[in-house]
């Protein structure tokens, strides 16, 4: 990286051999993280496009013979409605089920006897493919990503055992999981009409009661190039990926699509609260402001110092959760903020904490909200905002380990309608922003009107019996 | 071999061996003879720097004190020199470091990633410094920190996985090191004072005991200052003595009620160490039985079939003695008795019959043909180093290790399998409602 050095060097010269102080430390990372390919002037991102409309988007690294290629589909459990709740996310496991031209599970079978690993995901706002392969097998992931594309067969006795997988994946993640069945309950509550007030795998009557004829229908209308983005990130010419691809893509029919309806959320007239009993041990204390996020909101800044903000509080080990409610009162075991800027919808920021045995919700509640009246009455320190910046800037650098999560950010952009573009603006975006706008934003969404409340409430586990048997004595195999 | 080796390392030669086009591991020793291992690695401006103790909770001194490395480890950012927990959070922070500490069985590890830049490097590497030579240990944050593990202790028992995964392990060793989860017990954390917590570091944070991983943008010039910057004011000390072997108990059949939906199954036995003989057979046979993603036969059967689970999978954990070899699953828990049948049918079978001349080649091109892929970042290539490094694996491992893999033979899964997967000796854990007759 030439220019990195010449750069760097310019400016290490102007500080060096002394004691660093903020502003130098800050025009360091401001140098390494925009001289890292793909800050600064462009994001070293190739687009191209199909006349079906299939957008490319093509990123080099050449640290390993390793290629890593995902395709992306607009449609997740935000575009779902009642009844058939989480079916993006069935639909995600059917695609593995057979095609015209591969029998069910054979195209598993073929990327592992090709070296690749493979898997998908479902999210709120996508559902997202995904192959990691040795550069010389692109072309195997891209006929076999076609072909599912628009030749899926969905078959009843299939989507029978599927379903069972399903529900048996929600009884693990969620049914059996304390903290993340509140959570589901507390997305309820929050979202009057937003579709993100349905949980992403599904309602369990809504899981059991899917048809062929639901998925069939879901699949003819959101799987087609033109509502598809393929990124491919690895040690490959942007050329050829495009060759490639417009042979194996290029042939498929695009949709006449339909959008989704808006649903736009009705503003929250006063705070909410539920109290959630589960069998448990530890309370839990979660709490969400409905807020924009970037694709929603009218001045961009605000969405960057919600963003800036969530890091003020749990940005780190020396950020406020931490040292005001984890080491100083000493009255959570764990405290963490999070805010979701690249939703495609408006969402939440939220704040959550385990207490301390012997320290009520009531109390850290109250801290929290002690916590967020300090953003608002108070401007955030220096060294707070210096410290969040040097991170979103390191991080920006570190990202860059990972091809996986490099195609990652380029297909959530584009997903939920920000362009991938905008990634390239997050780091100066980010930059910018003072401690005024914190305390603005804090003032102006961090409300009570606007707050919503779940308390875990613990209620006794059976008593655990554990029964000691000698081998042989049961299961019979 | 090892004499060799050992000469060699006085000498103070580095010892390389290529991993990759462009990726080799340098190898030497401090002038404290602590063992460093080195990939330079270029186009991204970051450095991450590893250093391991053999203080993992294999090392917890006995029944009264199990929890207390991992404490240790957890004690180490809350004060070291003149500075608090907040200010060593601050110094990482501040130059975009991030820094953490880790706890198996058998090691402590203390990471840092950092930009290479060394304006920001040198400052995160001083506090690191700091974290290993000058920890304070101060009462009120241990008073807190041991808090934070009976809270987190207590929180375990919300999991039926974790609950399945702690009666496995001490059904599987009984009183050996491994049979104790690295966390420890509420009964046995609460006894832990900040005098045994001091007495761990003293014994087993000492540069005899220590390795040392650098992977990153770095010169191997600049990668030996920073290993005799960190490890130089480190008391000497002694290296740990080996760890006992593990002795197979005998299988058993254990069931703990708990009210969840599903149950929790885990079935397995004795398995292999970091430097077993059947190894490769035992690796690539696996791959084939319940370790490939999405295509195992394990996974066929109980998913693919039957929906049984959602997760289907069975695995070798190799560690410095015999870890162990694990099938698992979780279902609901009216169909338990037939996951098992299911479960315990395909090993049973597999190591009757061994794995078909079309399983062996497709196991083979999945892990040859994606080998690269283990180490394709930087995070992944410290991880594979450090196991090499700290398990006293060849240099050339990864080079060989294809060569191994593609050297197994049907005959040799299958003799393999008979002589160290025998079903009778398989103990199986289960941890859900057995009253319950649905799940839903």
């Amino acid at each position: 990286m030439p220019k990195f050095n010449k750069m760097l060097s310019n400016i290490v010269r102007l500080y060096h051999q002394q004691r660093l102080r903020g502003a130098a430390i800050w025009l360091l990372l401001v140098a390494v993280a925009f001289s890292t390919p793909s800050y600064g002037q462009s994001l070293s991102v190739h687009e191209f496009k199909l006349a079906n409309g299939l957008k490319i988007l093509v990123k080099e690294d050449h640290r390993s013979p390793v290629v890593v290629s995902q395709v992306w589909y607009k449609v997740g459990s935000s575009y779902e409605y009642g009844g058939i709740t989480g079916i993006s996310h069935m639909l995600e496991h059917m695609m593995f089920k057979g095609t015209d031209k591969y029998a069910p599970g054979e195209f598993s079978r073929i990327i592992a006897e090709n070296g690749g690993n493979e898997n998908a995901f479902t999210n709120r706002d996508y559902t997202a493919y995904f192959q990691t392969l040795d550069k010389s097998r692109l072309a195997i992931s891209f006929e076999m990503e076609a072909d599912r594309m628009r030749n899926l067969h969905l078959l009843d006795e299939e989507l029978t055992k599927e379903l069972q997988v399903v529900l048996e994946e929600r009884r693990k993640r969620t049914e059996d999981n304390p903290q993340a069945k509140m959570y589901e309950y507390l997305m309820a509550m929050a979202y009057t009409n937003s579709p993100y007030k349905n949980p992403v795998i599904g309602w369990p009557a809504d899981i059991e009661n899917y048809k062929v004829t639901d998925l069939q229908a879901w699949y003819e209308r959101w799987y087609a190039p033109n509502n598809a983005t393929l990124v491919v990130v690895g040690d490959i010419d942007p050329d050829n990926v495009f060759r490639l691809a417009k042979k194996y893509f290029g042939v498929l029919e695009p949709s006449v699509l339909v959008d989704a309806k808006p649903r736009t959320e009705m503003p929250q007239k006063g705070v909410r609260r539920m109290t959630v009993k589960l069998p448990a041990k530890l309370p839990f204390i979660f709490m969400a402001y409905k807020v924009p996020v970037l694709n929603t909101i009218d001045n961009e800044q605000e969405a960057y110092a919600l963003e800036v903000l969530a890091g003020i509080l749990d940005g780190g080990n020396s950020a406020r959760f931490s040292k005001q409610l984890v080491r100083g009162r000493q009255i959570a075991v764990s405290a963490s903020a999070g805010y979701d800027l690249s939703a495609r919808l408006s969402s939440l920021l939220t704040l959550s904490a385990t207490p301390v045995e012997g320290v009520s919700a009531a109390t850290i509640e109250t801290a929290i909200k002690e916590e967020v009246m300090r953003l608002k009455n108070e401007l955030v320190m220096p060294d707070e905002l210096s410290r969040v910046k040097a991170q979103v800037l390191a991080q920006s650098v570190y990202e860059h380990d990972s091809m996986f999560y490099q195609g990652m950010l380029l297909g959530i952009f584009e997903m939920v309608g920000l362009g991938w573009p905008k990634m390239g603006e997050y780091v100066e975006q980010i930059n910018k922003i003072t401690a005024e706008q914190i305390q603005a934003v804090a003032k102006k969404y961090l409300i009570d009107g606007h707050l919503n409340i779940a308390v875990l409430e613990p209620q006794a586990l059976v008593s655990l019996v554990g029964t000691h048997e000698l081998k042989g004595a049961n299961y019979g195999h | 071999m090892v004499t060799k080796r050992f000469i060699v390392f006085f000498l103070g030669v580095i010892l390389c061996s290529s991993l990759r086009a462009g990726v080799t591991i340098e190898q030497w020793r401090t002038t404290t003879d602590t063992a460093v291992f080195f990939v330079k690695t270029e186009g991204l401006p970051l450095v991450d720097v590893r250093v391991m103790f053999d203080a993992g909770s294999a090392r917890d001194p006995g029944e009264e004190r199990l929890g207390l490395a991992s404490l240790t480890a957890q004690m180490l950012e809350t004060g070291a020199g003149a500075f608090n927990a907040d200010e060593i959070a601050a110094q990482f922070e501040r130059v975009g470091a991030v820094f953490s500490t880790g706890v198996s069985v058998d090691m402590v590890w203390l990471d840092l990633r950092s930009l290479s830049t060394l304006e920001l490097l040198n400052p995160a590497l001083d506090t690191m410094g700091l974290l290993l030579t000058q920890p304070t240990f101060n009462s009120g944050d241990f008073d807190r920190e041991k808090n934070r593990v009976l809270t987190a202790l207590k929180q375990r028992e919300e999991s039926p996985g974790a609950l399945a995964k702690l009666s496995f392990y001490k059904a599987l060793y009984g009183q050996h090191p491994y049979g104790h989860p690295s966390l420890g017990e509420i009964t046995t954390v609460s006894k832990i004072q900040l005098d045994h917590v001091k007495a761990f570091h003293q014994k087993w944070y000492v540069s005899e005991n220590a390795t040392i991983v650098i992977v990153g943008d770095v010169t191997q010039d600049h990668a030996r200052k920073i290993a005799e910057q960190l490890i130089a004011k480190i008391n000497r000390g002694d290296k740990a003595p080996e760890l006992p072997q593990a002795i197979a108990q005998p299988g058993q059949n254990i069931h703990i009620n708990y009210p969840s939906k599903q149950t929790h199954v885990l079935s397995g036995l004795l398995g292999i160490d970091r430097n077993d003989a059947d190894y490769f057979p035992l690796v690539v046979g696996n791959h084939i039985l319940g370790g490939a993603s999405l295509v195992s036969i394990l996974f066929e059967e109980v998913r693919e079939k039957r929906g049984l689970a959602y997760s289907a999978y069975s695995y070798f954990s190799p560690m410095t003695r015999k870890g162990p070899f694990i099938m698992g699953a979780q279902t609901r828990n009216d169909q338990l008795s037939e996951a098992l049948t299911v479960m315990h049918k395909t090993l049973e079978d597999f190591v009757l019959r061994g794995p078909s001349d079309a399983e062996l080649t497709a196991a083979k091109k999945n892990i040859t043909g994606g080998f690269a892929m283990r180490f394709d970042t930087n995070k992944k290539l410290l991880k594979y180093v450090s196991m090499i490094a700290f398990h006293h694996l060849p240099l050339n491992y990864l080079t060989l290790y294809s060569e191994k893999v593609l050297a197994v033979t049907r005959a040799k899964i299958k003799e393999a399998f008979e002589r160290r997967i025998v079903p009778e000796g398989l103990t199986t854990v289960t941890v859900g409602n057995k009253v319950s007759e649905n799940g839903k």
